[in-house]
């Protein structure tokens, strides 16, 4: 009997998960996961932070607390907590009541309802055409993201150069210079995603200057505040300059690895206006469309942040743990680079430790990824790109020992 | 024989429980295969499902209906279908103001004029915001017609168990459809039954004919695209309460007590307001079981409750049984024949 859905494609799966399904399936003793995008610890396991174990006992323990629904723009204490996390407990925007947010899904979620809102309302109330750049590479993701919501025109800015191994600035600068006026930029706060290259300071202020310059919409992703240098204040430099010179813009925040609550989904949209007044409005349409799409957002995480933030022994004890996991991928980036050297693999590995954050886009080419996978059973994505998280003590010599082959052996 | 596939993903024991609640492993069927998405709560579910019929509906170009709702209906479904990109939605007869009820007349006679192969939205028990529930003859009623015109059923069930007090009873008409061969989507809540509400706990059921590894692959794209992945705590509970069988008995006594508690209040308020007198009839107030009634008040006895007496309902008069209680009876029952009484 024929289906009414007998037609559908099968779509192709999402090439990160399917490393991981593969990892899962490889018998091989000494196999290795570096395409998880989570964090592990020395004993390549999730890692559950003591400070959340903490207050989940409290929240499980305290019998005033019900699961009645949130309202739909979210926890209020979550919401201006997590924006204070992004622009500064002393941020001038927020002094000016011109900061608000959305609770959404993740990251996932506040990039949804940020590209909801902006293909209604940014600039006039049809913004199909208006295009959307984000950064060649970028998380596979954002593309899929800012399609489904409605825009047509997605393309990439100029981002990593691969033959010198970092930031392509000119590119980057002149695909803002040659973009329509009002084109939406997709920026990575910190800890870019692949290729773990982050602007300069000095570069960012570059950026700022054309963007301005031409009315170009900051739309920041921020996944990993605290993780990529260990400090808070230092991976917020980027949104907390733009926000004083001016910009109004969006950040979509994720607490799914500084927090480590991947699956509870706890994301914020952060808001910039210009006014109190035009927060409001956006705020207004920003829960319409929330209402539409999920209804409220879940609870338990939420509650699980604010109280972490809101409580000085708590928000002391998270930043600690936040280093902890910084820490460990500070060091194995050190010590891959040392191992390599060490083995004399030709080519630089410098930039093994200037990048930052989970990523490390290693410059091997996709033969010498598919000898790393298939003979030595080290899983990584086809573009090069490593998760420091899943190098620990017990296995880093048997991968800087694979690359080494694989740079050697395989052209 | 249902057939489920066998998916890696982690949260597959919450939609394995969901499945089993709304079609236990030995329904006798055709050959259908089974699948669900643990979604975040039943908007999540009717979003989800909007996008999949959207993009993969009767052929592989897009689709954008018609969609059939209930007239009347939530008002936040038509915008979740219209946000998906499905912007032709229109109504069948579902409330009948004469009788207090549902007219199953009105309903059959919209559907045989549906245009063919459009989608229904259906619910199988606990309407909003009427209460208002067909009975099982009318199901049947309701089906043939469906398999006739080749109407697509896509069901919600957000409060299993507790309009009857009783699972099987509440989930009839999907199972129903389900053994006369209908494909179907299914859009499960876990807030009532589960009183999870603020943990966004919901589940879209698929129930189809074949192709189903390449259906779940795109909708796994789709939830990429909406938040990636659902929140796992409260989907952890409702998986560990229903594969527990000591929990499944202590869950299924609450979803008892709570669907009595309800019964309970409707008939003392039935009771209270024919001693009050006047001519209207009460029995409809009792006749659907569940969290929501329909007084059939218009909008200015809405009004006059909400201005002058203080009591806030729904503009269509449909409120929440759960909310009136021993202390508020009276006064509410009054209230409701003062309305009625008064030249309005």
């Amino acid at each position: 009997i024929m289906s009414i859905f007998g037609e559908v494609p099968q779509a192709a799966p999402v090439a990160v998960f399917k490393l991981t399904a593969d990892f899962r399936e490889d018998q091989n003793p000494r196999k290795v996961n570096l395409g998880v995008g989570a964090y592990r610890t020395d004993e390549c396991q999730p890692w559950v932070l003591p400070v959340v174990r903490k207050v989940e006992k409290m929240i499980a323990d305290d019998h005033s607390l019900n699961h009645e629904y949130l309202p739909i723009l979210g926890l209020p204490e979550f919401r201006s907590s997590s924006s204070k996390i992004a622009l500064g407990e002393d941020s001038p925007a927020i002094k000016d009541n011109r900061v608000g947010a959305v609770q959404c899904l993740g990251g996932t979620g506040a990039l949804k309802i940020g590209a909801e809102f902006l293909r209604r309302w940014y600039n006039g109330t049809d913004n199909t055409k208006t295009p959307v750049y984000v950064s060649a590479p970028t998380w596979e993701n954002h593309n899929a993201v800012f399609s489904n919501a409605g825009f047509e025109d997605i393309r990439p800015y100029k981002y990593w150069d691969a033959g010198k191994r970092g930031l392509d600035l000119e590119g980057f600068l002149g695909d803002l210079e040659s973009a329509p006026d009002h084109s939406i930029f997709v920026l990575h706060a910190c800890a870019h995603n692949p290729t773990g290259t982050d602007p300069t300071q000095d570069q960012w202020k570059q950026i700022a200057d054309v963007m301005m310059r031409k009315s170009l919409f900051a739309f920041f992703d921020s996944a990993y505040q605290g993780f990529a240098s260990g400090n808070l204040d230092k991976d917020a430099w980027a949104v907390r300059y733009f926000v004083s010179q001016g910009f109004e813009l969006f950040c979509a925040q994720s607490f799914s690895k500084n927090f480590g609550l991947y699956n509870e989904r706890v994301g914020n949209l952060t808001v910039v206006a210009k006014d109190q007044d035009n927060l409001n409005r956006v705020l207004s349409q920003m829960e319409k469309i929330v209402r539409i799409t999920w209804s409220n957002p879940p609870s338990q995480g939420a509650r699980l942040v604010a109280i972490t933030l809101n409580t000085p022994e708590l928000f002391a004890e998270w930043k600690d743990n936040v280093k902890t996991m910084a820490d460990r991928v500070l060091l194995m980036r050190a010590q891959l680079k040392e191992k390599l050297k060490a083995l004399g693999t030709p080519g630089t590995w410098e930039h093994i430790t200037e990048q930052i954050g989970m990523f490390s886009f290693t410059g091997l080419n996709p033969k010498q990824v598919e000898y790393l996978v298939k003979e030595k059973h080290i899983y990584l994505m086809a573009s090069g790109r490593i998760n420091m998280c899943g190098l620990t003590t017990k296995n880093i010599d048997y991968v800087a020992e694979s690359i080494h082959e694989a740079v050697t052996t395989v052209q | 024989m249902i057939r489920r596939p066998n998916t890696l993903n982690a949260r597959c024991c919450c939609c394995r429980a969901s499945m089993d609640l709304l079609l236990p492993k030995d329904t006798q069927t055709y050959s259908i295969a089974v699948f669900g998405v643990q979604t975040v709560g039943c908007t999540g579910a009717v979003r989800l499902g909007a996008e999949l019929l959207r993009s993969c509906y009767c052929s592989s170009s897009s689709w954008s209906g018609p969609i059939l709702l209930s007239s009347p209906c939530d008002d936040s479904l038509a915008g979740t279908f219209k946000a998906a990109g499905i912007e032709d939605v229109q109504y069948y007869r579902y409330w009948d103001a004469e009788s207090n009820g549902v007219c199953v007349e009105n309903i059959v006679h919209d559907l045989e004029n549906a245009p063919e192969q459009c989608v229904v939205v259906l619910f199988a028990s606990g309407h909003r915001p009427t209460g208002a529930e067909l009975s099982q003859e009318d199901w049947k009623r309701v089906a043939e017609v469906m398999v006739k015109r080749q109407l697509f059923p896509f069901f919600l069930i957000p409060a299993q168990g507790l309009c009857s007090g009783s699972l099987e009873q509440d989930a009839w008409p999907i199972r129903h459809c389900v053994s006369l061969g209908l494909e179907l989507l299914c859009a499960q809540s876990f807030s009532h039954n589960f009183g999870l509400y603020g943990e966004r706990v919901g589940h879209l059921l698929y129930v189809l004919k074949q192709n189903l590894l390449a259906v779940q692959s795109q909708a796994e794209k789709f939830v990429q695209t909406l938040w990636s992945c659902p929140p796992m705590e409260g989907a952890r509970v409702v998986a560990t309460v229903l594969s527990n069988p000591a929990h499944l008995v202590d869950w299924q006594e609450s979803v008892k007590a709570i669907a009595e508690r309800c019964m309970l209040i409707r008939e003392r308020l039935r009771e209270r307001l024919r001693l009050l007198g006047g001519p209207w009839h009460w029995d409809h107030i009792i006749k659907p079981g569940g969290l929501y009634c329909s007084f059939g008040l218009n909008t200015q006895q809405v009004e006059f409750l909400v201005q002058k007496k203080h009591i806030y309902l729904l503009p269509n008069g449909c409120l929440n049984v759960s909310a009136i209680n021993s202390r508020n009876l009276d006064y509410v029952a009054e209230s409701i024949h003062q309305a009625l009484s008064s030249k309005l």
